[in-house]
């Protein structure tokens, strides 16, 4: 059997977990936590800099180099396409032309609800720039259908809303995106505890990108072990294909024949 | 005397100087960072060339946590 990988714009990664960087105590936790978590993939998000009030501020990127991790910038806090243009075109010049990128545009700041118009559009000039588009929607099959003819890389439906660590509201429609796109589809947002990565896994999703329920766990490295695991777990139940679900069985475990009389 | 808006705050600066003198001043000299000028990138290899104009907006932006 060939090396399972999950394959993005023809690079290959061995972990299928994703993780975000915010929301940990301080950058030695980020490290700590992204360490035991194995993720190769791990988003950052793009902010103004300090113009000279704190010259000695650390940088995240001497924590987590670009030559170790493929680093994801996102655009999170962005409600228009054009700002999310305009974000992703400065993260490529801070990444020396990096053009792998996560795009989210947001409908609503109490939701976080992503505004599938503003995405569409922002993808669009996104892929004609020559970026590499990994794009958080909403679980919409047919959307998730047109950010592929697009040309987005990875489509990335929320389990449910961002920060929330509810789970996975909609297995069926999951399925559904599952069954019309191509290109990978992990699960981003809404993930709570390890059980929730193992049955995006299980379902077939391809990985699964979360923040909060590492960072914002009572014990955050602990958790990111437990989604390391609990992630590969589930990839192998959904290689190994699991037994149909029945009310009876009629088949006993143990032989039938030889019991004592 | 020009008016320039850095990262949403308005700074004056007698003479225009060049951006490069500017990221000087800020102590943001070979930080890791990307800088827009006008909403259009401006790459690193030219910051020492551009002037500052008057009325110039500038964004300049670094990788912070984020998921």
């Amino acid at each position: 059997m060939n090396k399972d990988t999950l394959l993005i714009a023809g690079k290959s990664y061995n972990s299928r977990l994703l993780i975000g960087t915010g929301k940990y105590k301080d950058f030695t936790e980020t490290q700590a936590a992204v360490e035991a978590s194995g993720a190769e993939i791990i988003t950052i998000a793009i902010r103004r800099s300090n113009i000279g009030q704190n010259p000695n501020e650390p940088n995240l990127l001497d924590v987590l180099p670009p030559s170790k991790y493929t680093l994801l910038p996102n655009t999170a806090g962005c409600y228009s396409a054009d700002d999310a243009v305009r974000t992703l075109r400065l993260a490529r010049e801070l990444l020396n032309g990096h053009s792998l990128v996560k795009l989210e545009v947001l409908g609503d700041p109490q939701s976080l609800y992503p505004n599938v118009v503003e995405t569409l559009a922002a993808a669009k000039t996104l892929v004609a720039d020559g970026f590499q588009v990994m794009v958080y929607t909403s679980d919409d099959p047919i959307i998730a259908k047109q950010l592929e003819d697009i040309g987005c890389v990875a489509i990335m439906p929320l389990a449910s809303l961002i920060g929330s660590g509810m789970g996975i509201l909609n297995p069926w429609n999951l399925q559904l995106i599952m069954d019309r796109v191509q290109v990978p589809v992990i699960v981003d947002a809404g993930v709570g505890t390890a059980s929730d990565a193992a049955i995006a896994m299980e379902l077939g999703c391809h990985g699964v990108l979360m923040n909060t329920a590492i960072a914002a766990a009572q014990e955050p490295v602990l958790m990111a072990s437990a989604m390391k695991q609990a992630v590969e777990a589930g990839r192998m139940a959904f290689l190994a294909g699991r037994m149909p679900k029945k009310l009876y069985s009629a088949s006993p475990s143990s032989p039938t024949s030889g019991l004592i009389n | 005397m020009i008016s320039v808006s850095i990262n949403g705050e308005v700074r004056q600066f007698d003479n225009p100087i060049s951006v490069a003198t500017l990221l000087e001043q800020m102590q943001l000299t070979g930080k890791r960072i990307a800088l827009e000028r006008n909403g259009e990138i401006l790459p690193r290899g030219q910051f020492n060339q551009q002037l500052l104009a008057d009325g110039d907006r500038l964004e300049i932006v670094v990788a912070v946590g984020g998921g």
